[in-house]
């Protein structure tokens, strides 16, 4: 198992100041926003998100009579409630997120600066996670786009709650792509939703064909496969058929695309594929306010 | 999986429950698991153990209740329930199948005190 995911120290860009907060307490300090989780949260340079634990407890006062409490309630319970806020301020912006997973070393954040560039001037930020350094986000600033970093400590996935506040940080236009890096990992990330419209998931022709089949999880939760670095096929004998094989042996709906980030193949219809999908949510947005406004 | 994450969203859950209901102490706590929930059962039971400590819930005991999982078959076009997510389709021995059922994680229930 992942020793502490979803609980490290995490950091987000930004802010000089940082605070603490525990369970079930009111807390003062200059964000509007409310706290599920405990730990805390540090915002460094750039708006940069960083959270963390903290042991944290409550004493309840109460009645004692052994009695059975009927519970039902989801163990990601509180995730999801974050998730549906970030879904809901999305689609009221008609803009399109897309979660991007893979094992670390996939060529995320290239095929991510690739993809910025072939984009021009449509309006688009990016949400990177990683447990430490912001490396990432500093690449993509490079290429002129805005970027979030969210350092998540030991923890091995963002959740919705981090998004959250990286969403904060973002000033979005209408009509926005918002790509968010997740952490390199093919286990846990397929778990929380983080209130975006699908997730992609990139896998490395370097990486071996069986690896849908050892990870079958994050590739049934994924929309759409990028098989990157085409341009390594013929050097280390890549089958790329048996790859699609294996994406669609778990999961037959899943669509493949093959790119590659660095010679730029493919990268036309996998930009085509984003202004399509973005460009049916922003239709729906602007139908559904028409409709509230009649 | 994230079995540390997992047990961090059950102690919240116990701590709302005990604002809710009035409790001091659980003594017993039940999970529903799908097969296809990707939970380590060994690491969460160990996680719960060391999460619950200082909550309602340290000491409680843990039961984990196995739920199937299900898919539908592209071939054949059928639900099917399946041990493994990798199996065949039972019924034709196609290999196309998408999980239908079995991502469960949830608190069925508590005993309390």
């Amino acid at each position: 198992m992942c020793t502490v995911c979803g609980c490290g120290d995490t950091t987000v860009e930004g802010h000089s100041h940082g605070h603490e907060h525990g369970h079930g307490h009111d807390h003062d300090h200059g964000h509007d926003h409310s706290h599920d989780h405990h730990g805390h949260h540090h915002h460094g340079a750039h708006g940069d998100l960083h959270f963390g634990t903290g042991p944290a407890g409550v004493s309840v006062g109460g009645m004692s009579q052994e009695r059975l409490i009927q519970v039902e309630t989801d163990i990601l319970a509180k995730n999801d409630a974050h998730a549906r806020t970030n879904r809901a301020r999305l689609a009221g912006l008609g803009a399109y997120a897309v979660n991007l997973v893979s094992s670390p070393g996939s060529g995320k954040t290239t095929l991510l600066c690739a993809t910025i560039r072939a984009l021009g001037d449509t309006p688009l930020a990016v949400i990177e996670g990683d447990q430490q350094t912001a490396n990432d986000a500093d690449r993509i600033r490079a290429t002129g786009a805005p970027a979030i970093q969210i350092n998540t400590g030991k923890g091995c996935h963002l959740d919705g709650h981090m998004v959250g506040h990286a969403l904060d940080h973002l000033d979005l236009a209408p009509e926005s792509l918002v790509f968010i890096e997740n952490v390199g990992n093919l286990v846990c990330p397929a778990g929380f939703d983080l209130g975006e419209d699908c997730k992609v998931a990139i896998l490395s022709v370097t990486e071996g064909e069986d690896k849908p089949l050892k990870y079958p999880d994050m590739f049934t939760a994924a929309r759409l496969a990028i098989l990157n670095k085409t341009d390594l096929a013929p050097y280390c004998d890549a089958d790329l058929d048996a790859y699609e094989a294996n994406l669609r042996r778990v999961n037959p709906a899943i669509e493949v695309l093959r790119v590659s980030a660095r010679t730029g193949e493919g990268l036309d219809i996998w930009i085509a594929w984003l202004r399509a999908q973005a460009g049916i949510k922003a239709l729906r947005a602007k139908s559904a306010q028409t409709q509230a406004a009649e | 999986m994230h079995e540390m994450s997992l047990a961090e969203g059950i102690r919240s859950i116990v701590e709302d429950q005990a604002r809710a209901h009035a409790f001091d102490r659980v003594s017993r706590l039940r999970l529903e698991i799908g097969r296809f929930a990707g939970v380590e059962k060994d690491a969460l039971a160990f996680a719960f153990d060391v999460v619950m400590r200082g909550s309602p819930a340290e000491g409680a005991v843990l039961e984990m209740i196995d739920l199937p999982g299900s898919a539908l078959c592209y071939d054949c076009l059928k639900t099917v329930e399946l041990n493994d997510r990798l199996d065949p389709c039972p019924l034709c021995g196609g290999g196309r199948l998408l999980p239908q059922g079995g991502d469960e994680m949830r608190i069925k229930d508590m005993e309390v005190a």
